[in-house]
């Protein structure tokens, strides 16, 4: 089998706790992100998600292990891989514009300056941000606007892979709600490859194609990976009536209530933990995959 | 009538100001005049003039004279106001844009490497609430120019504000922000100029205006001593003719400045804030 476009390989991170000894957050975790592909990942707080994120974008480095990108190794951060934070990480310095401006100058250093300016209205516009909103600063823009001009500021690079992490969490219901929207619009546009961070288990169905579940940390893992059988485009109001949304988020509730803990503080003992694949599909007869001992219970929660 | 915030203040500022200098006023005793003396007063030498604060009509008197010709240059011991105020704002500026040349990267540096910030800070712990005046006689030894050593006074006083609040801005600067700038793969100096300097700017400022402030509080004392020309010395040497009108008029012009200088740094500190 081929090496999918992102693939991470026996990823290991241990801290010191504290005691002289040392604590292991997640061991030997190992799966891949295809190109293209918007992958989720879920878990609780606490199980590594964020030092995942930290390690792909090149902020971090792993205690062992490696993480290859189109065959290359990641090691340091790069514009190949655009981060969007959980608390925008604008420039409060700068108006939005100038914002988006930085990362467009910072990846093209030879274009003209009215040239970044236009690419930047772009794609500012693009998550509707238009007229004299991009010319405040941070401060004077809703908590909404700021994380849809880091997003822009993302997407602008065109990086090979986009980091989220944890980008709607600041932001309340409603606001949320539109900006899922409009990534998935600018997403379904340019067909970028995303790795995102959520706590939300609606969000990631909305959004993913494919969602990774972790266990509780210590020694957390990617337990498995569940396929979104939901076909695209999507929209908020309708996936709720396909027939397999609520089998795949039982599954999910399921996992995140209950096995997260069960599965949790195995030692992996030099074996690479590569996450099962769960396929739910209620609209083929029998529903296939590898969810096992899960489906008889799911059937039961969802006729 | 409705007036703004700004007018009702500004009102009770004139309102107070005038209070003040007709109390003042009518606080000094007239000075009787010859015809109203005795003879055996007259005989006694009441009739010389005595030694008095005087009222603010003269001092206002004394502004006017002083400044409509500010610059005369009467030899070393009678220069107009605007010559002795340019001496001290020359060396004040000389011996502040010394002291940013040396604090502002090393700052930096201290504010980048948690080691420079270890070994450094107990030197700057010893060094810095030394009055700067204590290092007049050294410098006058080591100098040999009383006019350098001014410089060097107003070089030593400035140079701790700055210096702390350069090390202390920048190694407060969010990670957040400087992992903006590691994604976007900026070198070390870009990220420096372009995240690090604005995002450290409003500390960097505030040290800045604390140290022109020290520097011109510093600047009168060092100019008392050292002598020659300058403010501080036009006030000592009034003192020494014993014309309290020109200590005064002085001593207000000392004020202006300051606050002058002041007000430059303030504008400069509103001009790189930011709001997070």
């Amino acid at each position: 089998m081929s090496k999918p476009f992102l693939s991470v390989e026996s990823l290991t991170q241990k801290f010191p706790d504290g005691k002289g000894g040392t604590m292991t957050v997640f061991e030997d975790a190992t799966f891949g992100v295809e190109k293209g592909e918007f992958v989720c990942i879920l878990g609780h707080s606490g199980c590594g998600k964020s030092t995942i994120m930290n390690i792909l974008a090149g902020l971090a480095e792993p205690t062992s292990g490696v993480v290859k990108m189109d065959g290359f190794e990641v090691s340091g951060p790069s514009l190949d891989r655009g981060v969007v934070f959980q608390n925008y990480s604008l420039l409060p310095w700068l108006s939005a514009l100038r914002n988006v401006m930085f990362g467009v100058k910072a990846r093209n250093p030879g274009w003209s300056r009215a040239k970044v300016t236009e690419h930047s209205e772009k794609y500012l516009a693009m998550v509707g941000l238009e007229g004299d909103a991009i010319h405040r600063k941070p401060a004077q823009l809703s908590g909404g606007m700021r994380q849809r001009v880091s997003i822009a500021r993302a997407f602008a690079n065109h990086p090979k892979l986009l980091l989220l992490d944890e980008p709607f969490g600041a932001l309340d219901a409603l606001t949320r709600g539109t900006i899922q929207d409009e990534l998935l619009k600018i997403w379904s546009g340019t067909q970028q490859t995303v790795f995102m961070i959520t706590h939300d288990i609606d969000e990631a169905i909305l959004l993913a194609d494919r969602i990774l579940l972790m266990t509780n940390g210590p020694h957390a893992r990617v337990a498995e990976s569940v396929e979104i059988t939901i076909p695209r485009p999507r929209n908020r109001t309708e996936i709720v009536e396909h027939p397999n949304y609520y089998a795949i988020r039982n599954h999910l509730v399921q996992f995140l209530g209950r096995r997260s803990k069960e599965l949790s503080g195995r030692p992996s003992n030099g074996e690479a933990q590569t996450p099962e694949t769960v396929r739910i599909d209620m609209t083929e007869s029998a529903p296939t995959g590898g969810g096992g001992e899960e489906n008889p219970r799911l059937r039961a929660v969802t006729n | 009538m409705t007036l703004s915030l700004n007018q009702k203040a500004a009102i009770l500022s004139i309102v107070l100001l005038a209070v003040g200098l007709l109390a003042w006023e009518a606080a000094i005793p007239a000075q009787k005049t010859l015809e109203e003396m005795t003879e055996y007063e007259r005989l006694t030498g009441g009739g010389a003039q005595k030694a008095g604060v005087p009222p603010p009509s003269q001092v206002l008197g004394k502004a006017w004279e002083q400044l409509s010709n500010p610059f005369y240059d009467a030899g070393p011991n009678d220069k107009g106001i605007g010559i002795q105020i340019g001496y001290s704002i020359y060396r004040v500026l000389t011996g502040y844009a010394l002291a940013a040349l040396v604090a502002l990267p090393l700052g930096f540096l201290i504010g980048m490497s948690p080691v420079a910030y270890k070994a450094l800070n107990p030197f700057i712990q010893v060094l810095r609430p030394i009055s700067p005046l204590a290092w007049m006689p050294l410098a006058l030894f080591i100098i040999q120019d009383s006019e350098a050593s001014a410089i060097f006074v107003i070089f030593i006083c400035s140079i701790w504000p700055m210096l702390i609040n350069t090390a202390f801005g920048v190694a407060g600067v969010r990670s957040d922000w400087v992992n903006v700038a590691r994604t976007h793969e900026l070198g070390a100096l870009k990220t420096a100029f372009t995240v690090i300097l604005p995002a450290a700017a409003p500390t960097i400022i505030t040290g800045m205006r604390i140290s022109i402030g020290i520097a011109w509080l510093v600047i009168v004392a060092a100019e008392m001593l050292v002598g020659g020309t300058g403010i501080g010395y036009y006030v000592w040497n009034e003192w020494n003719n014993l014309d309290l009108t020109s200590v005064i008029f002085s001593i207000l012009m000392i004020g202006v400045v300051g606050m002058l200088l002041d007000s430059a740094f303030g504008a400069l500190q509103r001009a790189v804030a930011y709001a997070e």
